[in-house]
């Protein structure tokens, strides 16, 4: 392989052996080393490297500790909410006992009345009966009251048998679907929440069923945030690549201006930018205004471009492109231009020399500006919610939701935890497929 | 056109030596005017409409000839060589490739290899594919572009590194495979632009003698650009020596060296000493020459018109004698002093104040039984009046 005219051909070859030579232990001789004074060399590196380590340690320390507590256990905590609620099990003991020992299927008994007699009793007067009906209203919505109502009936006296006067106090006492939802939420960890979630629930007989068409949305919600998310990504990509071109192949001084203008959305808030694009998109903004004007539309024929998905695109395309563009921007500036220059001088028309030469080069920032556009958008929520009216909503403001209006934090969790779950899966299939270490943020 | 171009490498490497040199010859005598096989006609530039960075380019190029443009930084080599690529367009003026005017037509059908100074090798390419690329755009069949791609690299001793990526080369082999891609495709021309400029002193004289091989082998015409007046000097049929957007002067190696025309390319290449003085007397080309302390010397007048013209005279420093045996009878000499004497192996290198300068640099040979200087020893110097050429100061 070294030819005599290549000096620099052995020189590699020469290297390569060296860095193999290092690794073994006694050397290539089959000689220990020893340092100055005699120690074993290997110890003494590992002894050096060990302190390097350990001052290494100590100063990353305090970052170590911060992300400890603010991400690993806030999100450990919500995995946990997602598949563990004790709201029925811890206040209902003998009901999740009598379900215990009755297998699935098992019509409730008169002793299974006198368990839920005995815990309802016993809730309502530890005024936990509240917590009861939430947990069971979860799978079974409009129940809270049916507990809340029998607990305050028979905190005053029941008498058996407890079968008929718990269905004179309410009749759906005998409802077989309620005895199926308290079964399910009979155990403190569950997994009906991420069942739920996949529009899924557990029928009287244990199996995994599709809840009736009229409650299924999450599965459609992912979905359509994918597709969103996808769109936006895309849409960014097709709006930035060119701008991120100009502001690298531009002189100086009007580069530095375009700069500005792209990073001037970073510099006002979220909601003002938001607002703005209603004043421009609503029925009787400025952009339909304009249109009308122009006769291009009739006054009738207003668009309807926000409050709906329309509007969910448009924002948050604007919002999130300086995140295609930066890294874009980036990875550009780093191209020689000599490369293009290089491929039309061996006969490329400029288009061959995009594609073959100038845009591989830019792989590496258009995987991370896309990366970066694609998980803003799935976890994007204010947008959304301010100009998405009910067809552009996304995941995210049904978490939001669970939150902060049905307080079911188990069902917010389990369905943030499938969203993060969904989001590790591409990256792992984007690393698979590009490669994460062709990433370049900047 | 292709069949024409994939016989050439063959061809070439196979033709007599003999029959080559014959060639460049009358090659090169046709180039003394303007039909040579590129032409630049009164050809400038202005990139910003204030200036002109290249001013009025005069130059006729022979097939064949290797031509090296010289000069420093800023003078305009670049800028002309973007010109004939196709990269930048001239604000006036024609080029002409093998006749035709390329003005308009764009770099990628100009069929010119260029050798960039950072390689420009496709990072994202292995070696092959980066030399089978120019072949691909052209259309050429899989069959055909391997056989090319690997008779490429075997000129340029890099055969066994086809699949390795540019990032896993160092800057000799980079160099090499740069120069590959830039021939594989036939090209009627190869431009350079300081492509030897990253590599170490060593591996660069190799290079030079290697680029120079293959030119001579392939009888491609080639423009080289560079500041190194010795890498010019070693390469180059022809060296046309750029200041300030102009030819400063166009001429052979030791024309350039030996005869140069103005102060500037005395200055430039090689070595020299100048000597201020006005013009005694003038017969012919034999000058005498006043200097600033009123001592008189002999030299050739180059671009002199009139006696009592000011003159900045140059000679080399291999060329200046203080042995009286050996300069020429009747020439004048002027006094010297010793001020420093440097051992350099081979030779001696003294610098001495002479008419009033402090760095008159004289070498002389280490021989056998040389005579010692030492500072501050008062001397004679002369030399031959052909070596002392009386030049326009500028
Ligand atoms: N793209 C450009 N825009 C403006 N000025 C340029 C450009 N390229 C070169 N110049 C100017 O032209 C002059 C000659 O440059 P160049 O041809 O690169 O010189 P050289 O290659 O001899 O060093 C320099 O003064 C340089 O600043
Ligand atoms: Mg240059």
């Amino acid at each position: 392989m070294a030819t005599p005219l290549d000096p620099h051909a052995a020189i590699v070859t020469h290297a390569a052996g060296q860095g193999a030579a290092a690794e073994a232990r006694p050397n290539a001789q089959g000689v220990l080393l020893t340092t100055a004074d005699g120690q074993p060399l290997a110890r003494a590196l590992t002894r050096s490297r060990r302190r390097a380590r350990r001052q290494a340690f100590l100063l990353v320390l305090p970052l170590l500790a911060f992300v400890l507590i603010t991400f690993v256990v806030p999100i450990g905590q919500m995995l946990q909410r997602s598949a563990k609620n004790p709201g029925f099990s811890d206040n209902m003991p003998q009901v999740s006992a009598w379900f215990d020992e009755n297998p699935r299927g098992a019509v409730p008994d008169e002793a299974a009345f006198a368990a839920l007699a005995a815990d309802m009793a016993a809730a309502a007067e530890a005024r936990t009966v509240g917590i009861v009906g939430t947990r069971i209203n979860y799978e079974l919505p409009g129940t809270r009251s049916l507990f809340t109502s029998t607990g305050r009936k028979v905190a005053r006296g029941i008498e058996p048998p407890h079968r008929e006067a718990l269905l004179e106090m309410d009749p759906r006492w005998a409802d077989e679907e309620l005895w199926t939802a308290m079964r399910n939420a009979s155990t403190p960890y569950t997994s009906s929440f991420y069942l739920a979630a996949l529009d899924r629930t557990r029928d009287s007989a244990g199996d995994v069923a599709r809840v009736p068409e009229n409650r299924q949305v999450y599965v459609m919600l992912f979905q359509r945030t994918l597709w969103l998310s996808l769109l936006i990504t895309g849409l960014t990509f097709v709006l930035g690549f060119p701008v991120a071109h100009l502001l690298a192949t531009l002189p100086m001084r009007r580069s530095n201006l375009l700069m500005i203008l792209v990073l001037l959305p970073f510099w006002t808030s979220l909601l003002v930018r938001t607002t703005a694009w209603i004043v421009l998109l609503q029925q009787q903004g400025v952009v339909n205004d304009a249109l009308v004007w122009l006769g291009l539309i009739g006054e009738q024929g207003r668009l309807q471009m926000i409050y709906n998905q329309t509007g969910t695109i448009i924002a948050m395309t604007h919002i999130l492109l300086p995140f295609m563009i930066l890294p874009l921007y980036s990875v550009m500036r780093t191209i020689n231009p000599s490369y293009v220059r290089a491929a039309r001088s061996l006969g490329a028309t400029s288009w061959t020399a995009f594609r073959r030469i100038y845009f591989p080069q830019t792989l590496p920032g258009l995987g991370a500006g896309a990366l970066l556009v694609f998980i803003l958008a799935v976890g994007y929520y204010i947008t959304p919610a301010l100009v998405g009216g009910s067809s552009g909503q996304l995941i995210s403001n049904m978490i939001a939701m669970h939150m902060t209006e049905t307080l079911n934090w188990s069902m917010a969790a389990a369905l943030a935890a499938l969203l993060l779950a969904g989001v590790l899966i591409l990256y792992w299939l984007y690393d698979r497929l590009v490669g994460i270490d062709n990433l370049k943020l900047g | 056109m292709r069949c024409k171009a994939s016989g050439r490498l063959h061809s070439l490497a196979a033709r007599s030596r003999d029959q080559e040199t014959t060639d460049r010859e009358t090659a090169l005598t046709a180039t003394a005017g303007t039909n040579g096989f590129v032409v630049f006609d009164h050809v400038q530039k202005s990139y910003d409409g204030q200036t002109l960075v290249v001013k009025d380019l005069n130059l006729s190029i022979g097939k064949g000839e290797f031509l090296t443009m010289l000069g420093p930084s800023g003078s305009g080599k670049t800028t002309c060589l973007m010109m004939l690529a196709g990269f930048e367009t001239a604000t006036h003026g024609e080029i002409r490739l093998d006749g035709q005017p390329i003005n308009q037509v764009p770099p990628h059908r100009r069929g010119i290899g260029m050798v960039f100074q950072n390689y420009a090798l496709f990072p994202h390419m292995t070696v092959g594919e980066n030399l089978s690329f120019p072949l691909e755009v052209r259309g050429m069949g899989r069959a055909e572009r391997e056989a090319r791609v690997v008779r490429a690299l075997d000129m340029v001793q890099m055969g066994a590194f086809k699949t390795r990526r540019p990032a896993q080369l160092s800057g000799g082999q980079q160099q090499r495979i740069a120069l590959a891609r830039a021939l594989v495709f036939d090209p009627k021309l190869v431009l350079m632009d300081e492509p030897l400029g990253a590599l170490d002193k060593q591996l660069r004289e190799h290079m030079q003698f290697e680029i120079k091989a293959l030119h001579e082998r392939l009888g491609i015409t080639v423009v080289y650009v560079t500041h190194d007046q010795g890498e010019a000097l070693t390469m180059s049929d022809r060296i046309a020596v750029f200041n300030d957007g102009r030819i400063q002067q166009l001429a052979t190696p030791s024309e350039l060296y030996e005869a140069p025309e103005n102060s500037f390319v005395a200055g430039f290449i090689g070595e020299n000493n100048a000597l201020h003085g006005t013009i005694e007397r003038l017969d012919g080309v034999a000058a005498l020459v006043r200097l600033g302390n009123g001592e008189l010397i002999d030299a050739t007048a180059v671009n002199i018109r009139d006696v009592g013209q000011s003159t900045l005279v140059s000679i080399r420093p291999e060329r200046v004698e203080f042995k009286p045996e050996l300069m020429p009878s009747g020439a004048h000499t002027v006094e010297a002093e010793v001020a420093e004497v440097i051992y350099m192996g081979d030779i001696f290198r003294a610098r001495m104040r002479v008419a009033g300068t402090n760095d008159f640099v004289m070498k002389y040979r280490n021989t056998l039984g040389q005579v010692r200087l030492s500072p501050g020893q008062k001397i004679r110097v002369g030399w031959h009046p052909q070596d002392a050429r009386a030049l326009d100061p500028v």
